[in-house]
C-alpha cells in the first residue's frame, strides 16, 4: 500500500518509485494479466490488460464490448417513439438523462417547443437521478476499497429514490418517463411532498456518509495523491463530468450552457483542487447536495400547465379524447401505427450526465424512423483516461481509479 | 453554436488559409455545419483548434453515418466545442465508397485531439472507415474476428445466430 511519503499533492506519473529490489540491482520480471471480464472491481464487464512490474503497473490496455448489444443498430428500425425504451438501456443509471437528451435532440429536428411544467419535471427527475447514480457510484466505490457498510447504507436511499420514480412514473428503472415534446404524465398528488421529505432526509445522509469515509484513515491513504492527471492532459482525453471538475475546470453544461430549466436554479459547481481520487470523491458528494438544492427548488416552483406539448402530430391524445374525438382518434392511430416523422437533417445535443457530457447524434432522413442514433457517452471517452491514472502507480490503486471513473459498461459497449 | 454570418465567415477564412478545404456550410436547427474536403481535414481541425479567433480546442465527439441512398456515402462526423465561450461547431467529411472490398478512408486525428482513439477505432468498426495514421486501428465493440460493419445501412438487423445449448450442435466447434 501507498506509504506516507506519497501523499504529497500534485501527483507525478512516476509516483511509485520501485521499491527496494531494483535498487539493489535485482531485475523485476514484467507480468502481464487479465484483470477481468468478470472482476467485481471493474463494475461491469470490462477486461484489462495490465502489465506489472511486481506492484507496479507498467502499462494497461483496455478491452471492451462484452455488453455491446447492437441498440445504435437496433434504433434505425424502431419509430422514434419507441426508441426511447431502448435507448434508456444504454447506461442503465442514467436512464432519465438518456431518454432526456435523445427526446431534446427529436425535438430540436422536430422544432418542437417543451412546455415550462415539463421542463421542470424533466430537472426534477434528471437529477433525483444524478442522485441515485452518484449514491450507486459511492456505494460500489467504496466496497471496492473495502468499506462495506457505506454500500448498505447507500443502496437504502437509492431505494427511496426507485421508489420516488416508481410513484411518478410506474416503474423503478427504465421508466420511459421523458417523450419527445414533455413527459409522459404529470405526477401523481402527494409525490411533491414525497419528494421533499426525501430531499431532507438525503442532505442528512450525505453528511453521514462522509462521517464514514472522510475520517477513515484507510480510505484517506487510498485516494489522496493517487491518480491525478493533470487538467490540460484530461481535456486532451476528452475527459468531462466530475473527473475533469475534480481538477478545478468547472465545465458543467448545467451552469456553461443551460438546457432545460437549469438557467432558473440557483446551484454551485463543486470543484476540485489537485484531482487525485480523493477530489474525484468530494466533487461528486457535492454534487448529491447540489442535486437536492436544484430538486428543492424545481419541487417547490414548479409552474402550472400541460406536461406534454398539444402538438397531436408528436404527442399522444389524452385518453378521454379517445372516446369523443374522432380527430384524437386518428391521431392515435397514427402516432401507435406509424410513429411521427421527423423532416430530414441531423443535429448534437449535448446535456451534462452523471459521469460527463453525455451527447446524441441523430440523423433523419424524413421516415419515421431515425437514420441514425448516436449517444456519445461520457464512460466510453472517459475510459481513456484510465491508462494515464493508472500508470505508474500500484495495481491496488488500479481499483482506486477505476471505481474513481465511475465507468457504466452497459453505457461503454451500448 | 456560430450563428449563420458566423460560419459564412469561418468558412471563408478557412479557404483562405487552407485552399480547397471547405466544400460546403450548412446551418440547421441551430447547428453550424462545415462540410470539409476528407483530404484537407486535418488541416481544417489543427486550424480551427489553433486559430487565435476559433480556439475549437475540446472534441466533444466524433461518430460516423452512413447515408446509403445518398452519394458520397460516409460521414465522419467531428463535434468541437470551444470551451471558453461554450461554442459547438460541426465539422463533416463526406467520403465515398470506393466500393468492392475496399474501404474508404480518412486520416486520423488523433496527433491533433487525442480523445480520437477509443472514437475512431467504433467508426471504423461500425462503419469500415479506415483511419490513416491512428497506431492502433483494431475493433472495439464487436469480436477482433468479425466480419462486415454492423452499422452500415446495407447490413442486415438481426439474423445473428445465438448460442444457447438447444442449438449448439448447430454451430460446430463453437466453443474453439
Amino acid at each position: 500500500m501507498s506509504g506516507a511519503e506519497q501523499l504529497a499533492p500534485g501527483v507525478s506519473a512516476e509516483r511509485a518509485p520501485l521499491d527496494g529490489a531494483s535498487a539493489g540491482g535485482t531485475e523485476h520480471e514484467l507480468l502481464t494479466i487479465n484483470f477481468g471480464p468478470h472482476h467485481p472491481a471493474t463494475h461491469g464487464v470490462l477486461r484489462l490488460l495490465v502489465t506489472l512490474e511486481g506492484e507496479v503497473v507498467r502499462d494497461l490496455k483496455p478491452f471492451i464490448g462484452y455488453v455491446h448489444t447492437g441498440i445504435e443498430k437496433n434504433c434505425e428500425d424502431k419509430s422514434y417513439w419507441k426508441v426511447i425504451p431502448l435507448i434508456e438501456r444504454m447506461d442503465y443509471l442514467a436512464y432519465y438523462f438518456n431518454a432526456l437528451v435523445f427526446c431534446m435532440c427529436v425535438e430540436r429536428l422536430l422544432e418542437e417547443e417543451v412546455p415550462p411544467r415539463a421542463e421542470y419535471l424533466r430537472v426534477i427527475h434528471c437529477e433525483l437521478n444524478r442522485i441515485h447514480s452518484h449514491l450507486v457510484w459511492l456505494g460500489t466505490s467504496a466496497m471496492d476499497l473495502g468499506a462495506i457498510s457505506v454500500f448498505w447504507y447507500c443502496f437504502r436511499e437509492r431505494d427511496k429514490v426507485l421508489d420516488l420514480f416508481e410513484a411518478s412514473s410506474g416503474q423503478r428503472m427504465h421508466t420511459r418517463y421523458v417523450q419527445v415534446g414533455g413527459v409522459f404524465e404529470d405526477i401523481p398528488a402527494g409525490w411533491d411532498r414525497k419528494v421533499l421529505a426525501f430531499m431532507d432526509e438525503m442532505e442528512q445522509r450525505v453528511g453521514q456518509y462522509e462521517a464514514m469515509l472522510d475520517r477513515n484513515e484507510i480510505f484517506l491513504q487510498r485516494t489522496r495523491g493517487v491518480g491525478g492527471v493533470p487538467e490540460p492532459r484530461l481535456l486532451e482525453l476528452g475527459v468531462t463530468g466530475p473527473l475533469l471538475r475534480a481538477t478545478g475546470n468547472p465545465l458543467d453544461l448545467r451552469k456553461a450552457a443551460p438546457y432545460s430549466a437549469y438557467d432558473q436554479f440557483d446551484f454551485r459547481i463543486p470543484v476540485g483542487t489537485v484531482g487525485d481520487c480523493y477530489d474525484r470523491y468530494r466533487v461528486r458528494v457535492a454534487e448529491i447536495r447540489e442535486s437536492c438544492q436544484i430538486v428543492r427548488q424545481a419541487v417547490e416552483g414548479i409552474p402550472e400547465g400541460p406536461h406534454i406539448t398539444a402538438n397531436r402530430k408528436v404527442a399522444l391524445p389524452p385518453r378521454h379524447e379517445l372516446a369523443t374525438s374522432m380527430e384524437a382518434l386518428i391521431h392515435h392511430f397514427k402516432l401507435v401505427t406509424e410513429g411521427f416523422r421527423v423532416p430530414p437533417g441531423e443535429a448534437y445535443v449535448a446535456i451534462e450526465g452523471p459521469r460527463g457530457e453525455l451527447g446524441c447524434f441523430v440523423v433523419a432522413d424524413g421516415s419515421a424512423k431515425p437514420a441514425r442514433v448516436h449517444m456519445r457517452d461520457p464512460s466510453f471517452v472517459n475510459l481513456q483516461a484510465l491508462r494515464d491514472m493508472a500508470i505508474g502507480g500500484y495495481v491496488a490503486d488500479l481499483i482506486v481509479n477505476l471505481a474513481m471513473l465511475d465507468p457504466i459498461l452497459g453505457g461503454i459497449d451500448r | 453554436m456560430p450563428d449563420p454570418t458566423g460560419l459564412e465567415l469561418i468558412a471563408h477564412e478557412l479557404r483562405e488559409h487552407v485552399a480547397g478545404s471547405v466544400a460546403d456550410t450548412q446551418y440547421y436547427r441551430g447547428v453550424a455545419t462545415l462540410v470539409v474536403n476528407p483530404e484537407r481535414s486535418l488541416d481544417v481541425l489543427r486550424w480551427l483548434r489553433d486559430a487565435p479567433a476559433q480556439r475549437y480546442t475540446f472534441l466533444s465527439s466524433l461518430h460516423g453515418a452512413d447515408y446509403l441512398p445518398h452519394e458520397p456515402r460516409f460521414g465522419v462526423h467531428y463535434e468541437l466545442l470551444n470551451l471558453d465561450r461554450i461554442e459547438r461547431i460541426h465539422v463533416k467529411a463526406l467520403l465515398a465508397d470506393p466500393g468492392d472490398l475496399e474501404l474508404p478512408e480518412i486520416d486520423s486525428c488523433i496527433e491533433i485531439f487525442p480523445s480520437a482513439d477509443f472514437q475512431e477505432r467504433e467508426v471504423y468498426d461500425m462503419f469500415g472507415v479506415r483511419f490513416r495514421g491512428h497506431p492502433d486501428l483494431r475493433r472495439i465493440l464487436m469480436p477482433e474476428d468479425y466480419e462486415g460493419f454492423p452499422q452500415r445501412r446495407d447490413f442486415p438487423l438481426g439474423g445473428e445466430p445465438v448460442l444457447f445449448t438447444h442449438n449448439e450442435h448447430e454451430l460446430p466447434r463453437w466453443y474453439e
